[in-house]
């Protein structure tokens, strides 16, 4: 899928992260990450990110994180969220079945 | 289901939104969270919350807690997509705001079917809690309790009630005193449990115990929650006391006594032991170990 607009998720309260998604026409995944964590989990905050990306099909974007220390699932939400707004569609929940 | 507990003394809403009071929720002492796509969920924040509460779900799933998932009114635009969310997060049950009527119930039962059909997941299993937040709910609370196997438990909602009603609420609650009887009396003859309405000022101790005074009087099984300092109060008054154990033990003591004997009628202390004297006996001690006394 190609990324048209952007799409944020996420606050910067505690436990929570802001996802940003924007387009990066033919440019692959940029993922740039804040966080007071970074050396223990930044690996681990790009695999779930990447991870997202793929189950949407993106081959490009710039993906920033502001973390406050949340948790992976709920990274996974609000990158989903985000997605889901800089694509303008509802998600597909038929796709979780079988997981 | 494997995470259910029996104990609904206490449910706390825990707003879709918010991690962190999530994640904080699951350590404190209440028996059922109620994570909510309604109320608490601004309209634009609608779609995160769907996914944040079945992230949270699927993958952090609170231990030892009846898990309930709130979604916005059956007439909303929210939904169906609440519903294919929810159901896939396997709560133990989805609660329905605003319920009025028999046919609402058969038409979300009928939604939630085919979502557990697509998903794989076991049909029937989750169950329903029915908001009552209206007149016609309450005078139709039997209908609505009775529609369908999946449901469990009505809920009484006092603040919209008392709208529907051009009442004024109260701390007092004279004016929902109907309406939690007839709520009452229609779980008990349906056979599923009863929820009290919020009482709502955080910050009264001492108007919240004597609310949940009249609660757990009138015959409520529990009372929902707006914020962690009510959970050990409200908790109290739904926990047995030593003396209403020793109590309860005694009663049944004297009716296996009678029936060994084959005595028609059976006394303690003096006064006669009649069948609902032995039901409250058998309930005090359900709920005792429900609460994990050793009894």
């Amino acid at each position: 899928m190609r990324l048209e607009n952007t799409g944020i998720a996420g606050t910067l309260e505690s436990s929570d992260v802001m996802v940003t998604v924007k387009p990066n026409p033919a440019s692959g995944i940029d993922i740039q990450i804040e966080s007071s964590v970074i050396a223990q989990y930044g690996d681990e905050m790009r695999e779930t990110v990447k991870s997202v990306m793929q189950e949407f099909d993106i081959t490009d974007a710039v993906v920033e994180l502001q973390d406050k220390g949340a948790m992976d699932c709920v990274l996974r939400a609000r990158a989903e969220t985000a997605v889901c707004r800089a694509l303008g569609v509802g998600f597909n929940w038929k796709g979780e079945d079988g997981k | 289901m494997e995470h259910k507990t029996s104990l609904k003394r206490t449910g706390l809403y825990v707003s879709g939104t918010n991690p962190v009071n999530m994640i904080q929720a699951s350590f404190y002492n209440e028996d059922c969270m109620i994570f909510d796509m309604e109320d608490s969920v601004p309209l634009a924040e609608k779609d995160a919350a769907r996914l944040l509460i079945y992230r949270m779900l699927r993958d952090h799933r609170p231990v030892g807690k009846y898990i309930i998932i709130r979604v916005n009114g059956i007439y909303s635009e929210y939904i169906d997509e609440d519903l294919e969310a929810a159901v896939r997060a396997k709560p133990d049950a989805i609660r329905i705001p605003k319920v009025e009527y028999e046919n609402e119930v058969k038409m979300i039962d009928e939604k939630i079917t085919r979502i557990e059909k697509e998903a794989g997941i076991e049909e029937g299993s989750i169950e329903l809690w029915c908001n009552i937040e209206s007149y016609l709910g309450v005078l139709n609370a039997y209908e609505i309790a009775s529609a369908s196997p999946r449901v469990v438990a009505l809920a009484l909602g006092a603040e919209d009630f008392t709208a529907s009603m051009k009442a004024q609420r109260t701390k007092s609650g004279q004016e929902i005193f109907y309406a939690r009887n007839a709520v009452l009396m229609a779980c008990r003859k349906a056979g599923v449990e009863a929820i009290d309405a919020v009482f709502s000022d955080i910050n009264d101790v001492e108007g919240l115990k004597a609310d949940t005074a009249l609660t757990k009087n009138l015959g409520f099984d529990g009372k929902t929650i707006v914020h962690p300092r009510q959970i050990d109060v409200v908790n109290s008054f739904f926990t047995p006391s030593v003396k209403e154990i020793k109590y309860a033990q005694r009663v049944l003591e004297a009716v296996e006594e009678g029936k060994r004997l084959k005595k028609g009628a059976v006394t303690l202390d003096g006064g006669m032991i009649d069948k609902p004297m032995e039901l409250r006996a058998l309930t005090t001690l359900a709920q005792a170990r429900a609460a994990g006394i050793k009894v």
